[in-house]
């Protein structure tokens, strides 16, 4: 019978010939990824009573939210990590240097199509814009997976958003997802497998299509996946040795649900104060004065995001009530900005640039908010008192529509500059 | 090998319901058993004075959203929470429970089927909750057989240590 993507991967990776929406595998996992939280793999490892890991070749470990460690008890993580890496002789560790997981992990070869990927992170679901089953767990059930390889999954239904029509200049993919959030409310993937297609994702980059497969976790997917194409595979190939098998949806697969956008007419999206689903369209928020502009993290750091937002920013000035802070998603990102003078437009304009890594996004350091304040950032979560003081506010946005709202010093639509 | 069997006291609490409610960030930092002290916080700070152990939580549609932490089902699993029934889970949480060996189970319409303070009796092999009060029988989503495995053994790590016992 006929499959989606999400069902011939949980198959395959369970022995199985097929597997259905509804049905309960045991699974082989192809690589097991964990940052910081490590920490807490270690103390259930050890409480497991396991001496060594299932496989140290399958495991990536790095670090990217408390990098370099703004506290000890980041410092004394951080140093617990590195000796048990040492000790297990784990292949594949990147330490403070490289950036956040989600970019690290396909710039370095860790994803490919049709490979079934766990992390210590909800945003592990990024992985399928490479056709990857990429999905989060806790720190307990990456213990269970050190020690054995396997894991326990119910096989998800599917539903599919099929976007056509053709994006308008500025809008970019996060006003895609912010769209699909806002329209269609943060569970109509609740459980879920969500794949991606139309015209209009055949057309995106591999980066625009990292944003739409990252986000899709804020409205509750447990995969989220766009079928591996040319782009797909140049990507991979270029990095990565190891052989793979692309996996596609049959065309007579079962979807629970198919939805159809048109993008054509699409404003830029704003998803406003304390909930990923209060978006509106950028006409009914503009003008709102801004404290605070971010543009990163593993939603939109990557060097299409810092692109256009530099574009913008061209001979331009920082409002002089705003603080900008760039971070780039990876040392591979920073060095391609550097290389192409995106950096130097971020700093004549007045931007605080920092090192690659999750930076403010989840409120651990690196420019937090006071009360009162707002933020308008590229990320992707807006709940209260995420990024600093709980009388804080955060609007999510796409990086063109960051980079404006930095220059007039409230949001902007990225359009009238 | 423990039964999958449980009788307890019903508490109710609507639609979701985040890990921050269940577990407010600011006492992440305590041990689970100081943790527990401030489980339902935002709603209800009474509430884990008012909880006796085998009690049973019964919750509307996407119970535990939000944060992957997993002191969530940890801390109720620590007030003695012997089952959480709900509409929905949400998806990290239902699997956090599961592996901690804090039993879950969904079942349609659960919300309007019972009310606080009835006790019940949960099958969770069968896939059945008898209302001690009603006495009407109310079915739930079966569990896998991985899921009876883990929640038997008492969760995930005792049953790695029950695995590797016998190898």
């Amino acid at each position: 019978m006929a499959m989606t993507i999400a069902e011939k991967i949980l198959a395959r990776a369970s022995g199985l010939r097929e597997a259905y929406a509804g049905d309960y595998v045991t699974a082989r996992i192809d690589v097991a990824m964990s940052h910081e939280e490590t920490r807490g793999v270690l103390r259930h490892f050890k409480e497991a009573g396991v001496e060594k890991v299932w496989d140290s070749e399958r495991i990536v470990i790095l670090f990217d939210h408390y990098t370099p460690p703004p506290t000890v008890s980041a410092a004394e993580a951080h140093k617990a990590i590195r000796e048990f890496v040492r000790r297990q002789g784990i292949k594949y560790f990147y330490d403070v240097r490289e950036g956040i997981c989600h970019q690290v992990m396909p710039e370095k070869g860790h994803v490919r199509p049709g490979e079934l990927i766990v992390g210590t992170d909800s945003h592990t679901i990024t992985y399928g814009a490479f056709g990857a089953a990429g999905t989060g767990i806790g720190a307990i059930e990456m213990a269970a997976v050190w020690a054995t390889g396997e894991l326990w999954f119910k096989v998800p239904e599917t539903v599919r958003f099929i976007v056509s029509g053709k994006l308008p200049y500025r809008v970019m993919s996060k006003d895609i997802i912010l769209y699909i959030a806002g329209n269609y409310g943060i569970d109509v993937a609740q459980y879920k497998s969500v794949e991606f297609t139309g015209s209009v994702i055949d057309e995106l980059s591999i980066d625009s299509r990292m944003t739409l497969t990252n986000m899709s976790v804020e409205v509750g997917a447990k995969f989220s996946f766009i079928a591996p194409d040319e782009k797909t595979i140049d990507y991979v190939k270029a990095r990565s040795s190891k052989p793979f098998t692309p996996v596609r949806s049959d065309p007579e697969a079962i979807y629970e649900k198919t939805y159809y956008i048109d993008v054509s007419k699409l404003e830029p999206q704003v998803a406003c104060p304390h909930s990923v689903a209060n978006v509106k369209p950028i006409s009914k928020v503009e003008g709102v004065k801004i404290d605070q502009a971010f543009l990163g993290s593993c939603t939109n750091g990557r060097f299409e995001d810092l692109s256009i937002a530099a574009e913008i920013l061209k001979n331009r000035e920082i409002h002089p009530d705003v603080r900008m802070i760039v971070v780039p998603a990876s040392r591979e990102v920073y060095e391609k900005a550097l290389n192409t003078g995106v950096i130097n437009t971020f700093l004549k304009a007045g931007a605080n640039i920092c090192f690659p890594a999750c930076g403010p996004c989840f409120g651990s350091h690196l420019g937090l908010l006071a009360s009162g304040e707002k933020c308008i950032s590229s990320a992707n979560r807006n709940f209260k008192g995420r990024m600093g003081s709980p009388e804080s506010e955060i609007y999510l946005a796409s990086p063109a529509t960051v980079a404006a709202s930095a220059v007039e010093g409230e949001i902007t639509d990225p359009r009238k500059l | 090998m423990s039964q999958l069997v449980f009788r307890g006291r019903v508490w109710k609490l609507g639609d979701n319901i985040d890990t921050d409610v269940i577990t407010p960030g600011k006492y992440l930092i305590l041990s689970i058993d100081e943790l527990k002290k401030y489980v339902l916080e935002p709603i209800d700070p009474e509430f884990p004075r008012k909880v006796k152990p085998g009690d049973i939580l019964v919750a509307g549609k996407n119970f535990g959203c939000g944060s992957s932490r997993e002191q969530a089902p940890a801390a109720l699993k620590a007030l003695g929470i012997s089952v959480v029934i709900a509409e929905s889970f949400a998806r990290i949480f239902f699997r956090n429970a599961v592996s901690l060996g804090l039993p879950v189970v969904i079942c349609d319409g659960i919300s309007e089927k019972v009310k606080e303070g009835e006790f019940l009796e949960v099958n969770l092999e069968i896939g059945e909750i008898r209302n001690l009060n009603t006495g009407q029988i109310i079915k739930t989503k079966i569990l896998s057989k991985q899921m009876v495995e883990i929640l038997k053994a008492g969760g995930i790590i005792p049953l790695l240590r029950k695995k590797l016992g016998q190898c």
